[in-house]
């Protein structure tokens, strides 16, 4: 019978105050948070000429119009398989980054981290540095802790609404939607989304925190499988560390470790966890522990990286023996460059040869062929021709396949098939009867082409022709 | 499992109280409920009586009859939204029926709007009223004409199928269209073999007599015409050509069809359909290709 009462099987949440830190990585943060959120909210409002009859905007989702926009590129919702393209190299792009430099997008450059960095600085504003912030929170509620705390939440709130805000102008043409929102005339849609977005903003930043990297997201959880001995996690060196023990001045360093154990490392973490304890999960590689520890080394006058960027192997290694940190040429990293150039050259292949038409044919089902009275036979197709490009357009239609076809379409007034009509961005719908002989074979295959009369541009599409039962 | 309150003690792992609930010697313990989770199921309930303010949730007693119920602050109900997209419809069709109405047969032709309203109005008549004996895609069968190809009893231009549909054939309408075949039925049988020989040779290569010829132009041609291309004013059909309704293209089939001929009846639609309905009916058929 196990007599340890002290195992917990439930521990309360403990708040994490990360401490403010100054070095190379809190400046690689500062820089990367402000290139990150200039790009969230600037993005939409870049601007990107298509003529007359699209959208001016760089990027635009547009939802009701059923396209997307990004610079050169536009789609249509069947080539929604290009947005496949897109999350394959994003994923495998987030892989090699992995399987290299480790967590780096979980310290850097994922939303999550962002936005709690920006609420924590936030917070430091208006309720001062770690201790003090402690001590307020254990303090009983007092003019001065309320206003602080009102400030505090009122910052992330304003925070959240532009964060919400911003979002929806990915969909929208901004300077119109920044118009109706100053005038507060926002379609429901918008007001759902903002509220949703700033309300989630509010709670992960605010809230959640390292919880969110622990407890709800998916990809903390499976990058273990893209790491291997040589990926860069963040290290204690035991072997120059240990044995620690406080430090006084003029001792000396024999029969001792460098570390002093003054635990800044753990104060400035904003996973909360002690990095001596070796690699752990809630670690997201974001480097404060290595710019704590390097500024204590740098007045102890010590050599820097106690704690530092390097590799699993590197830590079993004698300091002699160790490689470069960061190694390219590893079989995972290979095949995640090799997952990337074959996704990115088919993706480049399929937006560089996108044709401007294209041509849809649905042969008639009932009934599958007229027999008329001359002995000829009539089949019809319901064929659709789809202008992408913006300016309105006349088509020719024509088959080749079988002897002497007749092309008549049937709409309103006298339509000639050299002469379809489409308008721009959009989709030109025709009824087509085919006339010829009987075939020689009862099932003959005929091909329809169209043709942009000012470009020469030409689409094909297979059909068949059917004279008789089978 | 043992469920009493007599095995409820204190875990000596964790220090906290079991549910004394047992399972194998497994025991459950109490921890309360996460408090976010507390936090969530109280704002739901907080919801639903905000809920219940704006919208019909409660039933009551009275009220008209089966959608009692409390009402909601901004008086929303699915009945309401229903009716209201319904009306924007029938406003929108009734906007094109009007211009539909007010133009002709030959303007609507010309007027891609309009030609496109026709032809749909067109489509859901036919399937609702015509498919049943002329088939969804119009195709016919033995007996009942193929409206797709361009061979017409009665005439295949707008205005012809217009009044074919309106007035039906050998209906009891008024302005019917009927004619009907005589039966030749005490002819020797030889005559009519010669006769069939005959009007087989007007759509292929078939040897025919002189004989046989010369019955056709005695009793045939008034009303099959010359070379027998038919006249739709009389509702002769035209057997010259490849399309053959009510009998096989042979021999024995033609003569049955002297000897009894058959004839096809169609009802009068006027009355049972409105007059617009007729119309884009007739357009539609006409669109079907073999419209002259």
């Amino acid at each position: 019978m196990p007599t340890n009462n002290n195992i917990k099987l439930f521990e309360k949440q403990q708040k994490v105050y990360p401490k403010r830190v100054w070095g190379k990585y809190r400046k690689i943060k500062w820089l990367l948070m402000f290139i990150t959120l200039g790009i969230y909210y600037l993005a939409p409002w870049i601007r990107w000429d298509r003529g007359f009859n699209a959208p001016d905007q760089a990027i635009l989702i547009d939802i009701p119009n059923s396209r997307a926009y990004f610079f050169f590129i536009e789609i249509w919702p069947q080539e929604v398989y290009y947005i496949t393209g897109l999350l394959i190299i994003a994923a495998v792009g987030l892989f090699f980054v992995t399987s290299l430099f480790g967590r780096a997008w979980c310290g850097y450059i994922c939303p999550q981290t962002v936005w709690t960095d920006l609420f924590v600085w936030v917070e430091r504003i208006f309720q001062g540095d770690r201790q003090k912030r402690m001590k307020l929170d254990k303090s009983s509620l007092s003019f001065d802790k309320f206003w602080r705390k009102l400030a505090t939440h009122l910052t992330w709130i304003f925070i959240g609404l532009i964060t919400g805000g911003a979002w929806v102008f990915y969909y929208n043409d901004a300077p119109t939607l920044m118009g109706q929102i100053l005038n507060l005339d926002i379609p429901w849609s918008v007001t759902g989304w903002i509220i949703a977005l700033t309300g989630s903003t509010y709670l992960l930043a605010g809230f959640g925190r390292e919880q969110v990297c622990n407890y709800m997201c998916p990809y903390a959880r499976f990058q273990s499988a893209m790491f291997d001995e040589k990926s860069l996690i963040i290290c204690y060196d035991e072997s120059r560390g240990e044995p620690r023990s406080s430090f006084k001045k003029n001792t000396s360093w024999q029969g001792r470790g460098h570390c002093i154990d003054c635990k800044i490392c753990v104060h400035v973490c904003p996973a909360g966890i002690d990095i001596r304890n070796g690699l752990q999960m809630e670690c997201i590689a974001c480097g404060m522990c290595i710019d704590a520890c390097n500024n204590v080394m740098d007045k102890l006058s010590l050599p820097r990286g106690l704690v530092r960027y390097d590799t699993e192997l590197n830590q079993k290694l004698s300091e002699k023996n160790r490689e470069n940190k960061i190694n390219i040429w590893r079989k995972r990293t290979i095949f995640y460059i090799s997952i990337l150039l074959i996704t990115s050259s088919i993706m480049f292949y399929g937006l560089s040869s996108r044709s401007p038409i294209e041509l849809h044919v649905l042969h008639d089902r009932n009934p599958l062929f007229v027999q008329l009275k001359d002995h000829k036979i009539r089949n019809g197709y319901d064929i659709k021709i789809l202008n992408k490009t913006h300016e309105d357009k006349v088509y020719k239609l024509s088959v080749s396949g079988i002897d002497r076809p007749e092309i008549r379409i049937m709409g309103a007034g006298n339509i000639s098939p050299d002469n379809l009509k489409v308008f721009a961005d959009s989709v030109g719908h025709f009824r087509v009867f085919l006339t010829s002989y009987k075939q020689m074979f009862l099932r003959q295959k005929l091909i329809f082409y169209v043709e942009d009369v000012k470009t020469k541009i030409k689409q094909h599409k297979n059909s068949i022709f059917l004279s008789g039962k089978e | 499992m043992i469920q009493d309150d007599k095995d409820k003690h204190i875990d000596e792992y964790s220090g906290i109280e079991t549910t004394g609930h047992e399972w194998d010697g497994i025991r459950e313990l109490n921890n309360p409920s996460p408090r976010w989770w507390v936090w969530v199921f109280i704002v739901t309930i907080v919801w639903a009586i905000g809920y219940w303010y704006v919208y019909p949730a409660w039933p009551t007693f009275s009220g008209d009859g089966f959608r009692g119920g409390t009402q909601g602050s901004i008086n929303w109900t699915q009945y309401k939204q229903l009716e209201e997209s319904q009306n924007e419809i029938l406003s929108r069709r009734a906007e094109n029926l009007e211009q539909f109405q007010k133009n002709s047969i030959e303007d609507v032709m010309k007027h891609p709007q309009l030609f496109a309203f026709a032809v749909a109005g067109g489509k859901s008549a036919f399937k609702e009223n015509c498919a049943g004996c002329h088939g969804s895609g119009a195709a016919g069968a033995r007996g009942y004409p193929n409206l797709n190809d361009d061979d017409w009893l009665w005439g295949g231009s707008i205005e012809n199928i217009y009044l074919t549909i309106k007035h039906g054939i050998r209906t009891d309408n008024p302005k019917t269209r009927a004619s009907s075949m005589p039966s030749f039925k005490g002819m020797q049988e030889d005559d009519l073999k010669q006769i069939a020989a005959y009007v087989m040779s007007l759509s292929k290569s078939w040897h025919y007599t002189a004989e046989g010829k010369t019955k056709y132009e005695q009793m045939c041609l008034f009303c099959h015409g010359k070379n027998g291309v038919g006249n739709p004013s009389l509702g002769a059909a035209n057997i010259s050509d490849s399309i053959w309704l009510h009998v096989e293209d042979s021999n024995p089939g033609i003569v049955s069809q002297i000897e009894n001929p058959k004839h096809g009846v169609m009802p009068a639609w006027e009355g049972r359909l409105d007059d617009a309905t007729i119309k884009q009916l007739a357009i539609y058929v006409h669109s079907l290709g073999g419209g002259e």
